[in-house]
């Protein structure tokens, strides 16, 4: 029924063993980033800095960037940047924090929008003060850790935790690289970085996730299977899934990135760069880490299943389905006979149903 | 999992027509909403002021300043003390949050000690209302007839609660003459006010209106020397230099005469003669009789009407003013004049209020960040449809109507919770339509399994919907988790906009790509029967 089935439905790639080519990659993008971030820095933005922010839009048809420089330079306000904005009408500038008060902000405001006069109207104006930006630093680190430390507790209660810490080691290399976007190209770093970064690392962790249940289930599955094999079996299974939602996800990241406007235009940035560089951490780090992290079939403890299961019901309704099916002359297949062995834990299918007890809890 | 009792489908169907009666206004004109009947919901998405048009300020009560002015206030009533009870003493001084004297005999320490202790008042719990038994300062003295008053640390802070509520009210009376729509004041931490006024098309004017304390006072003018000889040598003790509007100086009274506490009304209008802007005014009674009293006292001599430290003019009295009305002309513009008759009418804040953050949108921008926005959101929605439907054929078009209901019930959620919609919160929504139908791809690519693991069609349809739901859960609470945690610390600013969002895609998501689907997907297997997985 797919008018087109450009993705393999069954996959069988030795991920696994690409690891001795991805584990230094990551290796080397890490410490990569890690340098720049100490060479280069981040050009971070007002939010973090302190200083004013002005988006200014022309009466006329191009604005005269050079000639606005030499005014607000003439006002002696310290560091002024202007740039082009979206369009060639368009200018934002930038101030630095000039003093170390908050009235002393105001004041330039007021200077600038003296120079600016009736040529441009403001379209608008951020100022953030000394003593905020220093805040919002620290919130915003704070919110990295908090979320990171939530999540892991989450994972370490649903996974064992060889996951949770594979899931955290992923989730920080996704965001070492995508901070590496920022740092190199020298995109704002505000507040918006910082809810891109939190849902890049939502984005990742959900695509994680994702294979380690699949990683899991298997795991319980085939219980003598060596564990890159398994690996490679569990992220084939996941494959198309990934790639999938990766290609959506990548769509909306740039449809964001190209229409979105300027003001969102770094935050789209980011987020399309950490949606590759998830998937990518999904398949190549996350999975093969787990072989160095030491896990075991053994260390996976088996769900426990209960009679009263209401998926049993929901079969029998099947079943019934099924027969009537049958009663009607369409051919019945093996659904109903698949559907009760798997109950019984024996037949070619005999892997658990459902999930593991926390996520349903069975009635009892 | 694909049997659905009657009632449990009715229940889905109707959660959604809610839903969509709930999302109904925002597609609707204003015209066409007032038309509808009043049991409708009319409440729309409210738009952030990044969209709109409108300013973000942050004020901070000036805390150096409200601490000085409470110890000058302990300084001018200890001495008050001492005179009433005939308590001789010397250098008076002020030392941070302290008062120190030294009492000329040390034998009257005892007394002194016992009236000054007096002035301490106890601390009320704000939370409670009762006392917690804290004073909100302490005396103490020395051996040698050295007396200390140090105000507590509990009483300071009581004090700056006060001073934010009673700035909240007065920035608010101010804010509504500007007759601007809903306003929101509300307090941020122990010493700050956010203040949001949406759609304001001068910025400007607003944070003068903030930015002003507005303490109005009317004082006597020094004549004993000129301003400039006091600038030069030393003024008189009881008075001091101020400057003007211009700038030239004046030297004024310390003393009081009539403060603006004491006006009832203010309001802007036109001198008779000079047909120049003025401000009139009214007393109550009692700045009413202390001003006739003063200026019967004064005829011939000039008085200083002064705000905020700044004297605005500074007229000789001709006549004694008893009717409790004046008026202040001070070279003023229109807008001048009805921005101070603002300020008079609704009182001097506590303390100065200094702004320490801003973010101010002008409207046309919000416009175009709307419209962009959409623009980006089409074209993502427009490339999933046919990605989707190219994949799974279908299957695929559940999945994009789950989403699409997913978007609608998420626009309800917001229209209803009254979250404020940001511009990044645009972006949660278009990364909302790349990333929901991850649930129903997790479910599409289960059966797939399924099938090709030899399960017939329905069985494999089944067991999809079973076996995701877990997978579904882990990935979706992970997600929430960094979300919540966005929107905890996401202040009060877009980004918090962005994680409610975010959030309510998250939970709608689940209820859509899960339960409508597999609704869908239940009948049409009904329906159909089919023998054969058509993905």
């Amino acid at each position: 029924m797919p008018l087109i089935d450009y993705i393999p439905a069954q996959t069988n790639i030795h991920f696994m063993r690409l690891r001795h080519w991805t584990f230094p990659f990551s290796a080397a993008l890490s410490i990569v980033a890690c340098l720049l971030f100490a060479i280069h820095g981040f050009n971070l933005g007002i939010d973090f800095k302190g200083g004013t922010l002005i988006e200014a839009q022309t009466s006329q048809q191009q604005a005269d960037i050079g000639a606005l420089r030499e005014h607000l330079t003439d006002l002696d306000v310290g560091d002024v940047q202007i740039q082009e904005f979206g369009s060639p009408r368009d200018v934002l500038i930038r101030i630095g924090a000039f003093g170390t008060t908050d009235e002393a902000q105001q004041a330039i405001l007021a200077k600038v929008n003296g120079v600016l006069g009736t040529d441009y109207t403001v379209r608008r104006v951020e100022t953030v003060g000394p003593s905020v930006s220093g805040e919002l630093v620290r919130q915003s680190i704070l919110a990295l850790v908090l979320g990171a430390v939530a999540v892991l507790a989450y994972l370490w209660f649903r996974f064992e935790w060889q996951f949770a810490v594979g899931a955290i080691v992923t989730t920080l290399h996704d965001i070492f690289v995508t901070l590496m976007i920022y740092s190199a190209f020298g995109v704002d770093f505000d507040l918006t970085s910082i809810a891109a970064i939190l849902t890049i690392m939502g984005y990742s962790l959900n695509d994680t996730v994702v294979v380690y249940d699949r990683i899991r289930e298997m795991l319980r599955r085939y219980k003598k299977l060596p564990l890159p094999e398994l690996l490679d079996i569990a992220v084939n299974a996941t494959f198309s899934r990934t790639i999938i939602v990766s290609t959506t996800t990548f769509f909306a990241t740039l449809a964001l990135y190209f229409f979105g406007g300027e003001v969102l235009r770094g935050f789209s940035l980011a987020m399309t760069v950490g949606v590759v560089i998830g998937t990518y951490s999904t398949i190549f780090v996350a999975a093969p880490i787990l072989i160095h992290l030491g896990l075991r079939a053994s260390t996976v403890s088996l769900p426990t299943k209960d009679a009263a299961d209401p998926e049993v019901k929901e079969l029998d309704e099947l079943v019934k389905l099924e027969a009537k099916d049958a009663a009607a002359g369409v051919p019945p297949e093996a659904a109903p006979a698949t559907g009760v062995s798997s109950k019984s834990g024996k037949g070619k299918n005999g892997k658990p149903n459902g999930k593991a007890g926390p996520a349903r809890p069975a009635k009892a | 999992m694909l049997h659905f009792s009657r009632l449990k489908t009715a229940a889905i169907l109707i959660t959604i027509a809610i839903g969509f009666l709930f999302a109904l206004p925002n597609v609707l004109s204003p015209g066409m909403l007032d038309r509808l009947p009043s049991w409708l919901a009319s409440s729309r998405v409210t738009l952030g002021l990044d969209l709109q048009g409108g300013s973000h300020i942050l004020l901070e009560v000036d805390g150096p300043a409200l601490r000085k002015e409470r110890t000058e206030q302990l300084r001018d009533e200890v001495r008050r003390v001492l005179r009433d009870q005939k308590i001789g003493y010397s250098n008076l001084a002020l030392r941070d949050t302290s008062v120190t004297l030294r009492l000329r005999d040390p034998n009257d320490t005892q007394k002194a000690v016992t009236e000054l202790k007096k002035l301490a008042a106890p601390v009320t719990n704000a939370l409670f209302g009762n006392s917690s038994g804290e004073m909100d300062m302490t005396v103490s003295s020395g051996a040698d007839g050295v007396v200390t008053l140090q105000l507590t640390d509990a009483g300071l802070s009581a004090k700056m609660r006060s001073a934010v509520e009673q700035s909240i009210e007065i920035i608010r009376r101010r804010i509504d003459q500007l007759g601007t729509v809903e306003p929101n004041i509300q307090r941020q931490g122990l010493d700050r006010i956010l203040v949001q006024v949406p759609g304001l098309q001068d910025p400007q004017r607003l944070k003068n209106l903030l930015g002003q304390t507005a303490k109005l006072s009317f004082r006597m003018v020094d004549q004993s020397m000129s301003p400039q000889q006091a600038l030069e040598g030393r003024a008189p003790p009881e008075s001091e230099v101020l400057k003007g509007q211009d700038g030239q100086p004046y030297l004024v009274e310390k003393q009081v005469r009539v403060s603006g506490e004491d006006l009832v009304d203010a309001q802007p209008g036109f001198d008779q003669n000079s047909r120049e802007p003025i401000v009139s005014f009214r007393f109550n009674n009692n700045g009413a009789k202390r001003f006739a009293t003063v200026s019967q006292e004064a005829v011939g001599r000039p008085f200083a009407i002064v705000l905020d430290n700044q004297v605005i003019s500074a007229p000789v009295i001709r006549e004694p003013i008893l009717g409790g009305a004046g008026q202040i002309s001070g070279a003023f513009t229109v807008q001048q004049a009805n921005d101070l008759a603002i300020l008079l009418r609704a009182g001097a804040l506590p303390a100065p209020l200094k702004v320490v953050e801003e973010r101010t949108v002008g409207p046309s921008l919000g416009a175009d960040s709307i419209h962009a926005g959409k623009t980006a959101a089409y074209v993502a929605g427009g490339l999933v449809t046919v990605f989707m439907l190219a994949v799974y054929g279908l299957f695929g078009l559940f999945a994009l109507i789950a989403l699409a209901v997913h978007i609608i019930l998420m626009f309800s959620l917001q229209s209803v919770l009254g979250a404020t919609l940001t511009l990044p919160g645009i972006a949660g929504v278009v990364l909302t339509i790349g990333m929901a139908v991850d649930s129903n791809v997790v479910i599409f690519e289960r059966m797939r399994d399924e099938a090709r693991e030899g399960r017939s069609a329905i069985s494999a349809i089944d067991k999809g919907f079973v076996n995701a739901l877990g997978t579904i859960l882990d990935a979706n609470i992970t997600s929430l988790a960094t979300a919540v945690i966005l929107f905890l610390m996401g202040g009060s600013g877009p980004v918090r906009g962005f994680a409610v969002t975010y959030i309510l895609g998250l939970l709608t998501t689940m209820f859509t790509a899960y339960t409508l689907t597999r609704l869908m997907i239940a009948y049409w297997v009904k329906w159909r029967r089919p023998a054969k997985l058509p993905i």
